[in-house]
């Protein structure tokens, strides 16, 4: 089997706020990889992410993902990737298992997505029936997590997934990018503790000064 | 997207431009000399006729400022190539309208306390400019949104594109609306005067200055966006070279 | 075949954020709470500062829909502000999720609130004001009420996603908002006062005024649906 490019980004400048952010990072990522993103902050690491989902007007360069051009369309690729920022995307008001449906309903996801992504992030039971205002932040995060689950996305792209979370919760996390991998997703994540997510990625990339260098 | 090659002019002045400043300028003369001074009085509203001569040209600009911006603006969201440059236009004629809009307003309600005693009439299309001068305003505050150059004519467009269907409701409303409340001693604005063969050549030549006037303003204004467009962007270089060399400190 | 997809699976996007926004309203009660006993307050200020049983008759219908429209600044940012609170509303971009059918889920949402809101409004009127109506003045209002806040919905919603998440929105909301919903003021208005028989107005009048209400709904439900997805987008 050839391997396969997930995403490639060459020479991209992405401005925000007349700030080049990201000024030209050239990589790319093939399916089946977890890759990490480090570096300090305000390094571009989110920029980048938020880029590869789509998010952000790629200003110079090219940018591909998923077989999609970002420069022609940043449309196309939304509904294939799943990005996880500081923000969890999550309903206060809504239990865990009411957020979870809603997005399984936007998505045209089944009952029974919804409960194996739970499980997978330890969410049933009692907590299912709790109110996301009412969690823990490792908790919500679990969640949010989850509902990347039941969207299926294709290339999981994370920010800092370990904040906030307790040993038990980073455990299940790890464990549930692996299986996300063996299920066929591409990671991609940032994150500040490089040991911890050394072990997990199969590959480091060092962003800096809104470059991306190999670690 | 804008060229890579900085800015080459130095004042936003062409050839073009300057053969539109004179003629401006020839026709405006004629227009004031002949507004004030060659034309006659009207019987019955007196001297106060010759607002006429700023108020009629500048509704027209106004209106015809806001039909640029919405066509620019359906070009640009409709074209294959979303280009900026009917972004401008559409931006420049907006603000040049409202503008236009209230010399409109203030002009017409100074008419009006002198013809009628009243500064203001609930008269359908008083009212209709009125709207139009807050909704286009409320463009420009749109476009003062923060967010990318991308971002602000794709936005600013479909709000000059909104503004075209809100319009028509907002004139039939209130047209609809005096009709069920007739006043019988509404003056129609202009039937009144009985208009000689200078005074209305005065007044078609107060409307093509005031079409050069808005050209000229418009050629200028969308140059200087254009200017400040490219200034970030000519900043960039020197910006992607700033942030590959900073020092990353923390 | 694709094309039924594409409208079962827009019901379903608009139908669980119909379901969305009206089970968190439910449970936080913010328009309950808040926004009912704010626009209340409003009737019975006008009671206050107009202190004429006749005046007051007369003008009850404009007092109901400018209540109504004072509101709906309100209850539209309090439906944005859901989806901007935890960047929910950043998620379903991502997700490249149909934001027209986000829009017509919302705008219902938006609707409904909004027919529960004047019907608190229109018996205030009847409490306060002493407004009296017939049968089929009853059925020109209860149109009126219903094609008034659809396009109220609808007008709200577009608005009030470019605006959500902006500086200065609590604002710009208004400046944007006011002209554009100049015209379901003057015909809910007049509609209104058709229905109640204010300063002798007849019943058949109304009719033609619903009926710009109805064109008012009918331009923005489908102009708002086109429109919504390039005006949030970043």
């Amino acid at each position: 089997m050839t391997i396969e490019k997930v995403l490639e980004f060459i020479d991209v400048v992405i401005v925000y706020d007349n700030f080049p952010a990201v000024a030209g990072a050239t990589f790319s990522v093939n399916a089946g990889e977890i890759v990490l993103l480090q570096g300090a902050n305000g390094a571009g690491k989110t920029t980048l992410l938020r880029a590869c989902a789509g998010l952000l007007p790629i200003a110079r360069g090219s940018a591909n993902v998923l077989g999609c051009d970002l420069r022609l369309d940043r449309l196309a690729v939304r509904s294939r990737v799943g990005l996880l920022g500081h923000a969890n995307g999550l309903f206060q008001d809504l239990t865990v298992l009411e957020n979870m449906l809603f997005w399984s309903r936007l998505v045209g996801a089944t009952r029974n997505d919804v409960d194996q992504a739970m499980d997978a992030m330890g969410l049933s039971g009692r907590l299912s029936q709790t109110q996301v205002a009412k969690l823990s932040a490792g908790q919500r995060r679990r969640c949010a997590l989850a509902s990347l689950i039941v969207r299926r996305a294709q290339l999981w792209l994370l920010d800092e997934p370990h904040a906030g979370l307790d040993a038990q919760g980073r455990d299940e996390l790890d464990r549930t990018l692996r299986a996300a991998r063996d299920a066929g997703a591409t990671v991609i994540f940032a994150s500040h503790e490089i040991e911890r997510a050394s072990a997990l990625a199969t590959r480091s990339l060092v962003v800096a000064s809104g470059t991306v260098k190999p670690a | 997207m804008l060229s890579q090659s900085a800015p080459k002019f130095s004042s936003t002045g062409t050839q073009a431009t300057r053969i539109v400043g004179v003629l401006t300028i020839v026709v405006m003369t004629w227009v004031v000399i002949s507004g004030l001074v060659f034309t006659p009085a009207d019987v019955v509203q007196g001297e106060s006729v010759r607002i006429m001569y700023v108020h009629v040209p500048s509704a027209w600009i106004a209106y015809l400022a806001f039909i640029v911006t919405a066509i620019t603006s359906a070009f640009y969201i409709f074209a294959k190539r979303h280009s900026l440059g009917f972004d401008r236009v559409a931006g420049a004629s907006a603000e040049v309208g409202v503008m236009f809009m209230v010399i409109t307003l203030v002009t017409g309600s100074l008419w009006g306390r002198l013809t009628w005693g009243e500064f203001w009439q609930w008269d359908p299309r008083l009212t209709t400019t009125a709207f139009l001068l807050v909704t286009y305003i409320g463009y420009l505050a749109v476009r003062r949104l923060d967010g990318s150059i991308e971002q602000r004519a794709r936005r600013s467009a479909v709000i000059a594109l909104l503004a075209v269907l809100e319009i028509p409701l907002v004139h039939f409303s209130v047209v609809f609306w005096r009709s069920l409340h007739q006043r019988a001693t509404i003056l129609d604005p202009n039937g009144d005067v009985k208009m000689d063969g200078l005074m209305l050549f005065t007044l078609f030549s107060g409307v093509v200055g005031f079409t050069l006037v808005f050209v000229w303003l418009i050629l200028h204004r969308q140059r200087t966006m254009l200017l400040s467009d490219l200034a970030n962007q000519s900043g960039l270089d020197a910006a992607i070279l700033a942030r590959q060399n900073e020092n990353v400190s923390n | 075949m694709k094309k039924t997809a594409i409208k079962t699976a827009k019901r379903r996007v608009a139908s669980a954020v119909f379901i969305k926004d009206l089970r968190i309203e439910a449970r936080s009660r913010v328009v309950t709470n808040q926004v009912l006993p704010f626009a209340g307050l409003i009737m019975v200020m006008f009671a206050f500062a107009l202190d004429n049983d006749d005046v007051l008759q007369r003008v009850a219908g404009g007092l109901i829909w400018l209540a109504t429209i004072f509101s709906l600044f309100i209850i539209v940012q309090r439906s944005f502000a859901i989806d901007t609170s935890d960047s929910a509303l950043d998620s379903l971009r991502v997700a490249g999720i149909d934001l027209s059918a986000v829009f017509l889920g919302k705008a219902i949402a938006l609707s409904l609130q909004l027919i529960a809101l004047d019907i608190v409004l229109i018996a205030a009127a009847f409490l306060l004001y002493q407004v009296q109506v017939s049968v089929i003045g009853l059925v020109l209002l209860v149109t009126c009420v219903a094609c008034a806040t659809t396009g109220l919905g609808f007008v709200g919603t577009l608005y009030g996603g470019l605006t959500a998440g902006t500086n200065g929105r609590e604002t710009l909301l208004p400046l944007l908002l006011l002209p554009v919903v100049a015209p379901v003021l003057i015909a809910a208005t007049r509609a209104t006062e058709a229905a109640f028989g204010s300063g002798g107005a007849a019943i058949s009048e109304g009719w033609a005024w619903v009926g710009l209400l109805a064109i008012f709904a009918a331009v923005f439900g489908v102009g708002g649906s086109l429109a919504f997805g390039p005006l949030i987008d970043e």
